[in-house]
């Protein structure tokens, strides 16, 4: 038998398991898109709930604190473990004392989107931090409640200014939807080494999975700087000479 | 008195160890345009957020129809729908076009229906000449644009009174012109306002009360020629003195 080239081998391997990578890419990029939209979600509401100014009142002044401390507790947990290790433990951990026996893909949801979303309150409460103060004053000027500040001003500019760093975490939970595979989860990463273990092909194999992955980021790459781009809207400076009569003489030459 | 609006008493403010204000007592009456004036750091704009409590005063009494509205359960929101306020910085919403911008607060804070907070926004609007711009956002336009537009959104409140801090001291000459005459134009029309400001010639022209301060207090006040031509109290007319010579060199 004739040893199967380099080539061959990435041709035979589309051929017959073409199918199951292509399922593999769906179940990795569906896990890596829900997990980092509800991760964003989460990171807003408790992001904003951190950004709730001071009460003057007593009981929701230690009622707020409170709150502010599990949140706290939930984004330390969760950005100072590993994601693999706390898939295993909320995996495994809810089999055994809650006897709840989870769909691995649910599962997997679940937890890219609470790791996500540790890491997204940090975020949303820098990115609100970075919007000028003026505009909360402005919105509290003409009346407006806190909520309806942070509402209908605030936040459409964070998340405006956080769609990088969301890009960012999308990214980066394509690439570690891998670790999933602890739980059986049939994404890229799991159907990688499945195929592996049929052909003993491994090197010809990851490669076909690396450009997959390599595809996917840079696709998303692209498709957030269009979103940013849309979002910001057109970039020319339009500064109109004014239609009003100017009391101060013009200097000759401007517009 | 009929047309007082506000009236504060023995207004305080400190930021932890430092006393900005140390005890105003100043009234509001209806139509009147009075301009603040003094040194930098004398409490001046201070002074001014603490009227709308941006800044909230340490002590005091603000008496709004006969209400203290420092009080615990007063309605904050709603008093600050009342006192209108011009940032130096502009400080229009980012995220919304100049229309926008202006029917807002009329829909959210006043309750007011899309359409008829659409058709108020326009009228004023096309009063600061703004009206063919309502499609842009604020980085489109220029800083007297701006200002304009920031008059229009207080105005479209329906304030009592309006409150300018240093308005036009963000922009550069050419500009400040367009924005003094929209506030000439309200003073013609009776509207209440309290200016902060460091143009003299303006104030003095607009004004029918000057205010001037320094070190957190009201040092003197009075009508345009009492204070600008004939001040009494010695550091006014040292601030002054120094403002004339300052203009001239």
């Amino acid at each position: 038998m004739v040893e199967k080239s380099f080539f061959e081998w990435i041709s035979y391997i589309l051929q017959y398991y073409g199918l199951w990578f292509l399922q593999g890419t769906g179940i990795t990029l569906m896990i890596a898109l829900l997990g980092t939209v509800v991760g964003f979600l989460i990171g807003l509401g408790l992001g904003t709930v951190k950004k709730i100014p001071v009460s003057r009142n007593k009981f929701n002044r230690i009622f707020m604190s409170a709150v502010n401390f599990l949140i706290t507790c939930y984004v330390e947990i969760f950005r100072g473990t590993p994601m693999m290790v706390q898939a295993i433990v909320l995996y495994f951990g809810m089999q055994e004392f809650l006897g709840i026996n989870f769909n691995p893909t649910i599962a997997g949801i679940i937890i890219v989107s609470i790791n996500t979303g540790a890491y997204m309150v940090e975020v949303v409460r820098g990115g609100i931090e970075s919007v000028d103060p003026g505009q909360m004053e402005a919105a509290k000027a003409i009346g407006m409640t806190h909520g309806q500040a942070m509402w209908n001003i605030i936040l459409p500019q964070t998340i405006r200014n956080i769609l990088p760093a969301t890009g960012n975490e999308f990214i980066i939970n394509i690439k570690d939807t891998s670790v999933l595979n602890v739980i059986s989860v049939t994404e890229l990463f799991f159907v990688t080494k499945t195929i592996k273990g049929a052909i003993f092909r491994t090197y010809e194999t990851f490669i076909v999975a690396a450009v997959i992955y390599f595809v996917l980021t840079l696709t998303v790459t692209r498709l957030l700087k269009l979103l940013e781009k849309h979002m910001d809207g057109p970039q020319e400076f339009v500064h109109v000479s004014s239609t009003m009569p100017i009391v101060f003489a013009k200097k000759s030459g401007d517009k | 008195m009929d047309s007082n609006i506000i009236t504060i008493k023995n207004l305080h403010k400190s930021f932890g160890e430092n006393n900005i204000l140390n005890g105003i007592n100043f009234k509001v009456n209806k139509g009147d345009v009075s301009c603040i004036i003094g040194p930098s750091g004398s409490g001046k704009s201070t002074f001014l957020r603490c009227i709308n409590l941006l800044d909230y005063p340490t002590q005091g009494e603000i008496i709004y129809k006969g209400k203290n509205v420092l009080e615990d359960k007063y309605d904050v929101d709603l008093y600050r729908s009342k006192v209108g306020m011009v940032f130096q910085q502009f400080n229009l919403f980012n995220n919304l076009n100049v229309l926008d911008n202006c029917t807002v607060g009329q829909v959210k804070v006043l309750k007011k229906k899309e359409s008829e907070a659409k058709e108020n926004a326009l009228r004023f609007l096309d009063k600061v000449q703004m009206s063919k711009f309502i499609d842009a956002k604020p980085k489109q336009l220029s800083g007297g644009q701006k200002q304009r537009v920031a008059i229009a959104r207080a105005l479209a409140m329906d304030p009592e009174v309006l409150l300018f801090d240093e308005p036009t001291s963000a922009l550069d000459p050419e500009t400040v012109g367009e924005v003094l005459k929209v506030m000439r134009d309200l003073a013609e029309l009776q509207m209440t306002m309290i200016i902060v400001t460091h143009e003299m010639a303006f104030a003095k022209e607009v004004s029918n009360r000057i205010v001037f301060m320094d070190e957190g207090m009201i040092c003197e006040e009075g009508s345009p020629e009492e204070i600008l031509v004939n001040p009494q109290n010695e550091r006014t007319k040292n601030f002054l003195f120094r403002f004339i010579v300052g203009e001239s060199s």
